[in-house]
């Protein structure tokens, strides 16, 4: 029997050398994030260019989650700059950031649709917000981009008779139903089985092709960060361990990527020589 | 025995601390609420008429029925209670003093604040704090929707609005039910009940009433959003966190209403 190499049927990433030319979408010079005393993002700098999609991968703790909120400006940096779309997001006023948030979307890991409005009512809910459209132009509208993601039909369901695939379709339709110029996305498939992951990647994949925006994905599922990367982001205990095309990250020598990629935990990787020392020592 | 007075008095200067500053959220809440009732318009963010309308119907008309039951039942006891104290005097008739006194001053906002504060109190802190677990206060915030305008403001306006009104209906049944009891035990006709009543109650202390109705009603939105937002953890946070609202709540209209019973009778 024959190896058969898997093709994905997706979406063609965008060629890297026509990115290189882009301008970026996000910059984040030396950024510093403390919770409490503790530091959680160590001088982190980093830029997503427009059109590209970002990969921020790392173990638990590793401070993606923690980056990713500095980014949305849900957290607050001790130091160092975030900007986005050229404006930096700790120096403009609230009517500003209203204003730069209107060309942002945001999908969250578990979708935080609002349990009180059905599909419809959570994806016009920005309509409503930020626009004067007659409702019936924003039905429209939410009706377009729940087609994009293979939502058509549900709109009259409430959050709680979704599965969690549909969630997280139903967040993305939310997320980008103001055509944003940048998409933030917390780990899309986490909690879905293979078929319905894959599903969203290639729907992550559609959208940029379709909408033509930058999109900045954490995830620790390697197989998803593979698929849809242009370039990733790997972070370590608050630090950038490197940024690179999916090529170079997997060809890094670095011990501690090795380790992520091949899912070794510490645990796994210690010496039994040593562990039998460190644990001679604690007797003594 | 010096480490455990050290222990205690850190415990006691941090619990000081928290306390302090949900006062301070709290005076933030009330402040941005009323910023966006005048700013909205300007600002593009209008505060959602559709939204302060549901929770009137919510606060006020699915409130009404527990409230008409409690309101007769407690009508009914007062007037019990009334007879069965005055007789020692032989001064039943007296009663009806008693009642138009208490009822609208005291009872009437009292038993609405109380009720008020178990159902639609608890109700605030645990949908804000179930929000809160989902991420959907950030899905405001990212979206550029400010959670204050969106959510507490509507709470807050329907609260204002709708805690008087409860109260003046359930002063109206407190004094029916007691009109009831008295013309059953005492024989005094419907009439007559009225005519004394009109004697007794004045405007002011109707006024008095729903001035202090008022007050609970900003006092149970600020304590269920401030417990709301204050959920940490799980589902078990949010039993936690809507229990103290509760408990919040009826402390602060309890001890609203002696400050305000103590000023009244001075003045």
């Amino acid at each position: 029997m024959s190896a058969t190499a898997v093709v994905h049927e997706g979406p063609a990433r965008t060629p890297d050398l026509e990115l290189v030319a882009m301008p970026s979408v996000i910059e984040v010079i030396d950024l510093v994030t403390h919770y409490g005393s503790r530091e959680i993002l160590h001088k982190i700098s980093l830029n997503v260019r427009q059109g590209e999609i970002m990969v921020i991968m790392g173990g638990s703790g590793s401070g993606k989650s923690t980056l990713l909120n500095t980014l949305l400006g849900l957290v607050r940096p001790t130091s160092g700059i975030v900007r986005i779309l050229g404006e930096d997001l700790n120096a403009i006023s609230d009517v500003e950031r209203t204003r730069l948030r209107q060309k942002t979307g945001v999908a969250f890991q578990g979708g935080a649709l609002f349990s009180s409005l059905n599909v419809l009512e959570n994806i016009m809910l920005p309509l409503r917000e930020h626009t004067k459209l007659d409702v019936q132009t924003m039905r429209i509208m939410a009706r377009l981009k729940m087609q994009v993601v293979n939502l058509a039909g549900f709109e009259n369901l409430m959050p709680s008779e979704l599965s969690g695939g549909m969630i997280k379709r139903a967040a993305l339709a939310r997320a980008v139903v103001m055509d944003p110029r940048i998409l933030f996305c917390d780990e899309p498939s986490a909690g879905l089985d293979p078929v319905v992951s894959s599903a969203i990647d290639d729907l992550i994949l559609t959208m940029r092709e379709a909408m033509g925006m930058s999109i900045v994905v954490v995830t620790h599922e390697l197989e998803s960060a593979f698929k849809i990367a242009d370039r990733i982001c790997v972070l370590d205990k608050g630090n950038i361990l490197m940024v690179g095309s999916v090529e170079e990250v997997r060809g890094s020598s670095n011990e501690r990527i090795q380790n992520l990629l091949n899912r070794r935990t510490e645990a796994e990787i210690l010496d039994p020589d040593e562990y039998l020392k460190r644990l001679t020592a604690a007797n003594d | 025995m010096r480490q455990r007075f050290a222990d205690y008095m850190d415990r006691a200067g941090r619990s000081t601390i928290d306390a302090m500053a949900e006062f301070g959220l709290g005076a933030v809440l009330l402040w941005q609420s009323l910023f966006w009732i005048v700013m909205g318009h300007r600002r593009a963010q209008p505060v959602r008429i559709n939204a302060t309308f549901e929770r009137c119907v919510e606060v006020g008309i699915q409130a009404l029925p527990i409230i008409t039951l409690m309101s007769v039942t407690i009508g009914i006891m007062l007037a019990i209670q009334g007879i069965y104290s005055l007789r020692v005097f032989g001064a039943e008739d007296q009663v009806v003093l008693g009642v138009g006194m208490s009822v609208p001053r005291e009872f009437g906002p009292l038993i609405t604040g109380i009720l008020v504060a178990g159902r639609t109190g608890s109700s605030l802190a645990a949908r804000i704090g179930t929000m809160k677990i989902n991420q959907e206060l950030d899905a405001l915030m990212v979206m550029g929707v400010n959670p204050i305008r969106f959510i507490v403001t509507p709470a807050l306006i329907a609260m204002t609005i709708m805690v008087p009104a409860l109260t003046f209906w359930s002063e109206i049944v407190m004094l029916i039910g007691a009109g009831w009891y008295i013309g059953l035990d005492l024989g005094m006709s419907w009439a007559a009940y009225i005519d004394r009543l009109r004697e007794i109650v004045t405007v002011d202390d109707v006024l008095h009433g729903l001035k202090k109705a008022t007050l609970f009603g900003i006092f149970i939105t600020l304590v269920g959003v401030i417990n709301g937002a204050l959920v940490k953890g799980g589902a078990e946070g949010v039993g936690k966190m809507t229990t103290r609202s509760v408990v919040l709540s009826i402390c602060a209209i309890i001890v609203t209403d002696m400050i305000f019973a103590f000023v009244a009778t001075r003045s």
